[in-house]
């Protein structure tokens, strides 16, 4: 997913050239790509004027912001502190065994990153894991087992039917 | 909705004066037949989190296709989150009230059958009462709210966010009508003064003095200056500003506008959490639907004010949420907090005067406006005034968001509305002011819940999250998790936040593994001083509270992990084993699937055995029993 000269553009001119909107086009830019390219920043930065460090100075800063490619889906568990009352560390621990990647990572084969986050706002609902902004509520291991068996099985369909197209 | 603007024949929607207001108001009212039976279907995000959104699908699939066979034919409404979150999703059958709990799509038919065909009550659908059995029709009757007072989260639930018309004729507008055209300024000012509101971010510094200051320093440096909404709610377990954001977010878009009108501001800010994309998304459409009504942008209900907002996503930093970050992060820089030699009402946003308060001090504006500041001041108790909203989260039945006037008890929050733990044992401690907070124990459960008495207590109120702690928590684990929270929230500018923070963690650490000596409880208080004394920003200078609060009230416990080797709430790893009761057991193999150090063994039918060398006490096998076998020494 590199970024292309006219999508890249479209985002931006989403906003007037001014450095208050660094923010803005880096989150834009990485909704549409998954994480900002050195590609991309360059031309963030270029566009609105700011110097290439405050750049990645921002984008180190900021928890959200990727700058390497992110797996086709991600997950993020919960750790805030309803989360963790109800064991969101062992959900994250049975992930990172399960998908043998640490949190923060993202599978060799480019499938899954796991991330964690603190608070979704439906800690009601404790423990919350979200997959591809899909909320798992009261999540347990086994429930996600099943869950990430159900998208493994998606995309093995995706798979058969892009080889048949 | 164009209907009725051509039936008001107006200029496409756009409001003149308050009469104009007060007259499509009306004219909405009028357009409703109050018997008109209506589905209520909550679509806040832990409603949508549990399916209600296909819930409202079947509805609207069984009303459209079959015809139904009632005399007038029912409408359907999507709202904010009711606040009972753990019992979604739910559904309100108006105009009775009737109150459907845990509804699922399969359930759909039946409601419209029994319900909206015959007029009749789906029972299992109804709320128990845990301590009677008894079955509770109306909303209203539920213990859990009939306990509360709602008044900032007085419309959610009720209207579609969505929908401004749905607000208008709830009687949103009303206050910035009556401030615009009956209201000086300085009179708005006034008024929030003698509320007494404090402010619900965090630190309670009261409203009205802060305004105040601000035109001081708008007289010595003049415009413009800047007023900013703070919905980054960065603590962990809070979801009062998400709530107030996506269910009724014209009532914090009317309060900024009231405080730019009495600042003379023209541009304000919505700094927001990125985690939060509904909340995001009905702002954007409430000030869309604003802006076309002439309640936002030029020229504000022709009185010769304007002003406009716009919104700043967060990008996932905590530290964002203290005002100083907060502007340099609106500024497209990193969020480091500078040193408040000049206070931000001076010199915030671009340098300039700047108002910042919480989402929900902004909610109350225009209810003290519209009611009256003695009205509100009544509220509460003296120093504490009006109402505030809670998440309570954690070991409680009633897990969910309750608002109650200041200065009830602790008690009455977690037992009588949240209906206690789940065990029905006491709690063990309460912690609310989240990771710059600290634990209220159960001897203290009468505390009055205001701001100065937690503050007495060694807590604070923070921005309202209680989380109820039960005996199977740790308050050393507790103590290490906002401590870990805050290091990596840390932006690193000052050492004693920086390298503080990760030594007071390596010390409770050493505590979890049994290692340690009550000389280090010592250290951690001395150091905890230092860091109290020397960080730059509150985000530093809070964060001893939780260790410090539970060293004071639970310092057994932390003696028990270094004297004895244990942890008493069976938490830290380290200092447990996991076994199997054979009495209980009945070889149903269940957990020996699940294991994945593949360390438990039994035959079918037989006790099975946990080899506790290879035990990597992960937990999965305890969740997974259903005979509550696997239990933890
Ligand atoms: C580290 C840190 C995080 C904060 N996070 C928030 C927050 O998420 N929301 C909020 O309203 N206030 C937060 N505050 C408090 C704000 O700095 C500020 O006091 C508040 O927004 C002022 O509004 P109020 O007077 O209406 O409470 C935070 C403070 C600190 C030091
Ligand atoms: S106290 Fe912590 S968060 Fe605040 S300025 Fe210092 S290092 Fe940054
Ligand atoms: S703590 Fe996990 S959703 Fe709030
Ligand atoms: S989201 Fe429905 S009750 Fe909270």
């Amino acid at each position: 997913m590199e970024p292309q000269g006219v999508q890249i553009d479209e985002i931006m001119e989403r906003y007037p050239d001014k450095p208050e909107y660094l923010i803005f086009l880096l989150q834009d830019i990485q909704a549409s790509y998954g994480y900002i390219s050195a590609q991309a920043m360059q031309l963030a930065c270029d566009r609105i004027g700011v110097p290439l460090t405050q750049g990645y100075s921002v984008a180190t800063f900021y928890q959200s912001f990727r700058l390497d490619p992110s797996g086709e889906h991600e997950i993020r568990v919960c750790l805030g502190t309803a989360c963790h009352l109800k064991g969101g560390q062992r959900l994250v621990e049975d992930l990172e065994r399960r998908l043998n990647v640490e949190a923060g990572g993202t599978t060799e084969d480019l499938r899954f990153t796991l991330n964690t986050v603190n608070c979704v706002g439906a800690c009601a609902l404790a423990p919350v894991v979200v997959v591809d902004n899909e909320y798992q509520p009261n999540a347990t291991s086994k429930k996600l087992e099943k869950y990430l068996k159900t998208i493994d099985a998606l995309a093995g369909v995706e798979a058969k039917e892009g080889a048949h197209a | 909705m164009p209907n009725l603007s051509t039936a008001l024949k107006m200029d496409p929607w756009r409001l003149q004066s308050g009469e104009e207001l007060n007259r499509l108001r009306a004219q909405i009212i009028a357009g409703r037949d109050p018997q008109r039976p209506e589905i209520i279907i909550c679509h806040g995000t832990g409603c949508l989190a549990n399916g209600s959104d296909k819930v409202a699908k079947a509805f609207r699939a069984a009303l459209e296709g079959k015809g139904i066979q009632a005399k007038v034919m029912p409408g359907i409404k999507t709202t904010g989150c009711h606040g009972f979150c753990s019992r979604g999703p739910l559904v309100i059958i108006r105009p009775q009230g009737l109150f459907y709990q845990r509804v699922k799509p399969k359930d759909v038919e039946e409601i419209v059958d029994h319900t909206l065909v015959h007029g009749k009550a789906v029972e299992r659908l109804l709320y128990k009462d845990p301590s009677s059995g008894d079955l509770i029709f109306n909303e209203g009757e539920i213990p859990f709210y009939k306990l509360q007072q709602r008044i900032v989260l007085h419309n959610i639930g009720k209207i579609d966010p969505t929908d401004i018309t749905d607000t208008i004729a709830a009687g949103g507008y009303q206050a910035l009508a009556k401030a615009l055209t009956t209201m000086t300024p300085e009179q708005v000012v006034a008024e929030m003064e003698k509320s007494g509101l404090r402010g619900r971010g965090g630190a309670g510094f009261p409203t009205g003095r802060k305004w105040r200051s601000a035109l001081q320093a708008i007289k010595k440096k003049g415009r413009p200056v800047y007023v900013v909404v703070n919905g980054d709610e960065g603590d962990p377990g809070a979801f009062m500003d998400r709530t107030i954001m996506e269910g009724d977010p014209h009532a914090v878009l009317e309060g900024l506008i009231i405080g730019a009108y009495a600042l003379g501001a023209a541009q304000g800010y919505l700094y927001v959490r990125a985690e939060y994309p509904l909340a995001i998304r009905h702002l954007e459409i409430a000030m869309h639907q604003a802006r076309e009504y002439g309640l936002l942008g030029e020229n504000i209900l022709n009185s010769g004010f304007s002003f406009d907002a716009r919104i700043n996503r967060g990008a996932g930093a905590f530290v964002c949420g203290e005002s100083t970050a907060l502007f340099t992060s609106i500024e497209g820089k990193p969020g480091n907090p500078r040193p408040k030699y000049v206070r931000s009402v001076e010199e915030g946003l671009w340098g300039r005067p700047t108002v910042l308060n919480n989402v929900e001090t902004w909610a109350n504006v225009p209810l003290i406006i519209e009611r009256g500041a003695d009205w509100y001041a009544g509220l509460g108790v003296p120093h504490s005034t009006g109402t505030k909203v809670f998440s309570l989260v954690g070991k409680v039945n009633n897990v969910g968001l309750v608002e109650v006037p200041m200065g009830v008890s602790m008690a009455h929050i977690v037992e009588q509305i949240g209906g206690g733990v789940p065990d029905g044992k006491p709690f063990k401690a309460v912690q609310t002011g989240g990771p710059s907070g600290g634990c209220i124990p159960y001897s203290l459960k009468d505390t009055p819940v205001d701001f100065d008495s937690l503050t007495a207590a060694g807590s604070m109120m923070g921005s309202g999250a209680m989380i109820v702690m039960d005996h199977t928590d740790c308050v050393v684990d507790v103590g290490r998790y906002f401590l870990r929270f805050l290091e990596e929230e840390s932006c690193g500018k000052c050492l004693p936040c920086r390298l503080g923070l990760t030594r007071l963690r390596e010390i409770l650490d050493n505590f979890s593994q049994g290692v340690g000596s009550e000389k280090d409880i010592e250290d951690l208080t001395s150091l905890s001083q230092a860091i109290q004394d020397g960080a730059l920003c509150a985000l530093g200078s809070s964060a001893p509270n939780p260790v410090l609060t539970t060293i004071r009230y639970f310092r057994e416990e932390y003696l028990a992990h270094v004297q004895e080797h244990k942890c008493p709430a069976g938490v830290c790893k380290d200092l447990i084993t996991y076994g199997i009761d054979p009495e209980r057991c009945t070889g149903c193999m269940n957990c020996a699937r699940q294991c994945p150090a593949q360390c438990i063994t039994g035959k079918k039918k037989t006790a099975h055995v946990i080899d506790t060398h290879k035990c990597l006490r992960c937990g999965i096998c305890k969740e997974t029993c259903k005979f509550d076998a696997v239990f933890i020494s």
